[in-house]
């Protein structure tokens, strides 16, 4: 027998209670049938008793105490899944937007997903080369790792996302699926990655899921639940390895902070939710291989820093859960040079054991070593030649400045589809390394330096 | 017994309405899905329940079972070589059950129960023993023998007992009668609640280090073995790097690894790199002397609460055994993010930051639980803490950090700049301190040289002389500085980059015995003397750099093996004769 409940006892935000409830289980999906016709879902987030407090998914605006009737589903939020997903477009929730009709499911799962058991889990460490020199040879990406993108409004990550996407390939071959998750972006930017996964012919193995910048919030906090379990069922279930890409997760952060505080819970850091780090890394936490299985679930969030600060808790939190970071910086991108990644912030933590010999080339990490700890001493004197100018500096510092100009120039500078092979992409860094004396390379051995040194 | 039903229900948190039988800090089981849950607080319209797992699917008026006993753990062989997660539930047979995703309420026996250990019975009828005594002893892995003891509270005369041969955790070996005529069981396993502290004698002086065979921590920032350090730095600094190395060649005897609320694949790569790499001590995998307690970021919060606590637990347990035990903990921010969230649903009332107000008390309730100990059974043992803490956007003056600063004596602050240059371990020389330095002088006297501890302030002073000439540098570039600053900068590079600087991932570097550092200190001092020599003369100092020495000394942490300490020795000739030649 299903039970309708024909009145609302309190409306605040997205939230609405409900009284004299009594089959309620905790995270059930509720359906709202409003007077004017259209339902909504929402989402059971607290139970004190026989009064039920739901989270309504598509906002509570044209709701009142008696015009709606709610059902419960007896059920925690499923999607319906099956291999048919891939080419789709889809709303935040899951729904098909694409005119093309329901999925028949094969399955239908829980989006919250459960936590990978660490003793199931694989080690991640095949490279994927993306083409982009900075990533590979500095950042290195490995299939199964979370690797964020750190930007800022106006920045050209969307313009490198699209280029991971065209360009990753793993060592052995094969193709990635894709999951695209847009949260609160604009139209024009979902529009620029529909039209770029057109143009790269790759939408039959795309799955979209859009919540624009209009669309409501609540919705939104469920956006990368939904898009992780499909990634996956893509992954585990079908066996594909797939790369998922978040966008933008500030977004959702924000509207997560929106909910907590219509929720009235004790904000932590800038009205943040005090579990914020805890929500993100049951998303983050989503990547990876398991042990036994073909198929791993690659990450790629990317989030714009409010005011290019790193040390917001956005960032922040992210950093602390995430396998690295790959970092844009203004200074660069307002010099032209593309991809504007700031090398040094930069990071991949996966990166050692997913190099060297047997997997890019022996003397990879030898050169990423030496390349960053000359970058940073290339900062220092600049930061001396500003004080005293250019033309007072020493013999080094002087050749230090103009590697500097040589390795922004030449070697993070790249075009939109510039595709460089790893191979291309270490001897490019040999060739830099090469304008420096031997003695000014302190991280690298003799016989490295014989085989590739050319200065 | 009166039933209790699920009432409300917020996240983890569960309420319980009217007046219960419910103690308080009492293990439950909560639901249908017999859900593990502690009671936290008591009022006398509702008890408050925290759950260990996620509560999707709970239903008000679901039964909530009470069983007496605080949050507990095992204690018994078979502890070690396991992983378990934040409540002592091993993950290995959570997989055999659910599969590569972990399921919810299953209740496990932490401890395998089939399998027999071969027993060496040390008590025979008719002893009178007493409280922690060791009673039977078997070994547990290759290189660590169990101890069983007899428990904390309990004391007697044995009046059976089993012989020697093969037995399981749940046998029972000996029979106790206690003065008061009750009968107690002694089997190899017990029970111990982790939030209190296991018994002792005596606390010791903390006088002997621990050694890491990382320079900048064993010369410079020593650790004592029964002491408490705190490892902060922002993300990417290297914090459990530094933890990974620690656990990996510190000459403690049980390492416990605690991944607290930190990555998944983290805990993987511990997993499979410590069940490979041997130990040089006992020639066995590192994993026989190491215990892991994963509860990732993604598992619920309520559980890795307690994953600290089940740590230390597990460390003072060994320690009673007369082993030396080190628990490392990545991170404690993430417990007292715990803290904060629960707190938080509990609608306690903040302080800083939205922290609890009680976080420094709990804060230094765990580290008080490191110490040197003279235990109940008259062995001596010791619990080193080091705890890496995650400051939110990398800000030393937040909560976690500066409390923890409190309460522990040796502050290793990663820095984000030497981590940017790749200068690892990225501690910083400037904000970093041990207070056991003192402590530990008359052991580095004794044991390595009378000299350990000139040549290490000399080093500090160093170091902190350049700091200062750096800021002159910064403004006018080095070239104007006169020569005998020339010579400080040039030393303090080889000291940063020679000495300080370590590569885990080289076979010689990764590990450098006591004696190796001592001898670095004192050959790079050498150069220092002669060179001042050079420099007194009114000779440049270009012209001893020109000649490749200090490069040279740079590179010695490659050059010269841990095995072959007589190399020092050519290296010193080769000074020797280069800056005669230049003097002459």
């Amino acid at each position: 027998m299903i039970i309708k409940h024909l009145k609302l006892s309190q409306i605040n935000g997205s939230l609405v209670t409900l009284d004299n409830v009594n089959e309620a289980s905790n995270e059930e999906i509720v359906l709202l049938k409003v007077e004017d016709g259209t339902e909504r879902m929402g989402r059971i987030v607290k139970i004190d008793g026989s009064s039920i407090t739901v989270q309504v998914f598509e906002g509570t605006r044209g709701l009142s105490m008696t015009n709606t009737v709610t059902t419960l589903t007896g059920k925690p939020m499923e999607i319906p899944l099956s291999p048919e997903i891939l080419g789709r477009t889809f709303d935040g929730l899951c729904r098909p937007i694409d005119g093309m009709g329901d999925i028949f499911p094969d399955e239908r799962r829980d989006v919250s997903g459960a936590p990978i058991n660490p003793v199931s889990r694989e080690y991640p460490r095949n490279f994927i080369q993306t083409g982009i020199s900075a990533i590979d040879a500095l950042a290195t990406l490995i299939r199964g790792q979370k690797l964020p993108i750190f930007s800022g409004s106006g920045m050209k990550h969307n313009e490198l996302a699209v280029q991971l996407v065209k360009q990753a390939k793993i060592a052995d071959g094969g193709d990635f699926a894709i999951v695209f998750a847009a949260m609160g972006v604009k139209n024009d930017v979902a529009m620029y990655f529909r039209n770029s996964f057109r143009e790269a012919n790759v939408m039959d193995r795309v799955v979209m899921l859009l919540n624009l910048a209009n669309d409501p919030i609540i919705e939104r906090i469920m956006t990368p639940k939904c898009a992780l379990t499909i990634a996956e069922y893509l992954a585990f279930t079908l066996h594909k390895h797939t790369l998922v890409i978040m966008t933008d997760i500030t977004s959702y952060c924000e509207a997560l902070r929106e909910y907590s505080s219509s929720k009235g819970e004790i904000p932590g850091r800038k009205g943040f939710p005090g579990y914020l780090y805890s929500d993100l890394a049951s998303l983050y936490e989503r990547a990876g291989m398991i042990d036994g299985v073909e198929g791993s679930v690659t990450q790629i969030p990317i989030l714009t820093m409010p005011n290019d600060d790193i040390t917001h808790p956005i960032p922040d939190l992210t950093g602390y859960i995430t396998e690295g970071q790959i970092v844009l910086d203004r200074g660069l991108d307002y010099r032209g040079i593309y991809p504007p990644i700031s090398v040094l912030p930069s990071l991949s933590r996966l990166m050692k054991d997913g190099i060297g010999e047997g997997y890019t080339r022996e003397d990879h990490s030898t050169l990423a070593n030496q390349l960053l700890s000359t970058y940073a001493k290339v900062q220092d004197a600049k930061a001396l030649a500003s004080v005293i100018g250019e033309d007072e500096l020493g013999k080094e510092d002087k050749l230090l400045l103009s590697f500097g100009k040589d390795f922004e120039a030449r070697f993070l500078n790249q075009g939109y589809s510039e595709n460089r092979s790893i191979d291309e992409t270490l001897d490019l860094g040999w060739e830099l390394l090469s304008t420096l004396p031997r003695n000014m390379l302190d991280r690298v051995d003799d016989k490295t330096i014989a085989k590739y040194y050319k200065g | 017994m009166q039933e209790n039903k699920i009432f409300g229900i917020n996240g983890p948190v569960v309420t319980v309405k009217g007046h219960t039988d419910l103690q308080m800090m009492e293990t439950v089981y909560v639901g249908e899905k017999r859900l593990i849950g502690e009671v936290i607080r008591i009022d006398s319209s509702y008890t408050t329940i925290q759950v260990y797992e996620e509560t999707t699917s709970l239903k008000p008026g679901e039964p909530v079972v009470s069983t007496g006993l605080p949050m507990s753990v095992t204690l018994g062989p078979g502890i070690i070589g396991n992983i378990f997660d934040g409540i002592q539930r091993p993950l290995t047979a959570m997989r055999d059950k659910f599969g590569a995703f972990i399921g919810r309420g299953a209740d496990f026996d932490s401890l395998d129960g089939e399998r027999k250990y071969k027993v060496k019975m040390l008590v025979a009828e008719g002893d009178s023993v007493q409280c922690g005594q060791v009673f039977a002893e078997c070994p547990e892995t290759p290189v660590v023998t169990h101890r069983a003891m007899v428990p904390p509270a309990a004391s007697g005369e044995i009046i059976s007992a089993v012989s020697d041969g093969e037995y399981t955790v749940g046998d029972t070996l000996a029979v106790l009668k206690t003065p008061d005529g009750r009968e107690l069981e002694l089997k190899l396993s017990q029970r111990w609640p982790i939030r209190n502290p296991r018994p002792v004698k005596n606390r010791l002086p903390s006088v002997k280090p621990l050694i890491t065979g990382q320079r900048v921590i064993d010369s410079v920032f020593p650790i004592a073995k029964g002491g408490a350090a705190a490892i902060p730095g922002g993300f990417g600094t290297g914090k459990t790097m530094t933890q990974h190395q620690l656990a990996k060649w510190c000459d403690a005897d049980i390492i416990i690894y605690v991944g607290c609320g930190e990555r998944g694949n983290e805990m993987t790569q511990v997993l499979t790199e410590f069940s490979e790499i041997t130990d040089p001590k006992s020639g066995r995998p590192l994993l026989d002397r190491t215990v892991l307690i994963a509860n990732t970021s993604n598992m619920p919060v309520a559980a890795r609460e307690a994953s600290i606590y089940t740590g230390i637990t597990l460390a003072e347990y060994y320690r009673d055994m007369g082993y030396h035990t080190a628990l490392m903990a990545d991170s404690t921010s993430r417990w007292a993010e715990a803290l904060r969230e629960i707190s938080g649903r509990l609608e306690e009332m903040p302080a800083d930051e939205g922290f609890p107000a009680y976080l420094p008390s709990r804060l230094s309730e765990f580290y008080e639980r490191s110490g040197y100990t003279e235990n109940l059974n008259g062995t001596e043992g010791s619990v080193t803490l080091i705890g890496a803490v995650s400051p939110q956007g990398s800000d030393f003056s937040e909560p976690v950090t500066q409390n923890t600063k409190r309460f522990t004596r040796c502050f290793w602050a990663l820095d984000k700049s030497l981590a940017y240059a790749r200068h690892y371990p990225a501690i910083n020389w400037n904000n970093s301190y041990s207070e056991y330095v003192n402590d530990l002088s008359d052991w580095y006297r004794d044991n390595v040289s009378v000299d350990f501890m000139r040549y290490r302030d000399e080093i500090c002073s160093l170091l902190l002389e350049e700091d200062s000439l750096m800021e002159i540098v910064k403004l006018i570039g080095a070239d104007v500085l006169p020569d005998d600053q020339k010579l400080v900068i040039e030393i303090a590079r080889v000291i940063r980059v020679g000495f300080l600087q370590q590569n885990a991932f080289h076979k010689d570097d990764t590990f450098v015995p006591i004696e190796k550092q001592f001898k670095m200190m004192e050959l790079i001092l050498h150069l220092y003397e002669r060179s001042k020599q050079v420099v007194a003369r009114q000779i440049p100092i270009s012209r001893v750099v020109a000649t490749g020495i200090f490069d040279k000394l740079i590179q010695m942490k490659y050059d010269i093996p841990n095995d072959r300490p007589e190399m020092f020795d050519e290296y010193k000739n080769e000074i020797d004769i280069l800056l005669d030649g230049i003097l002459k």
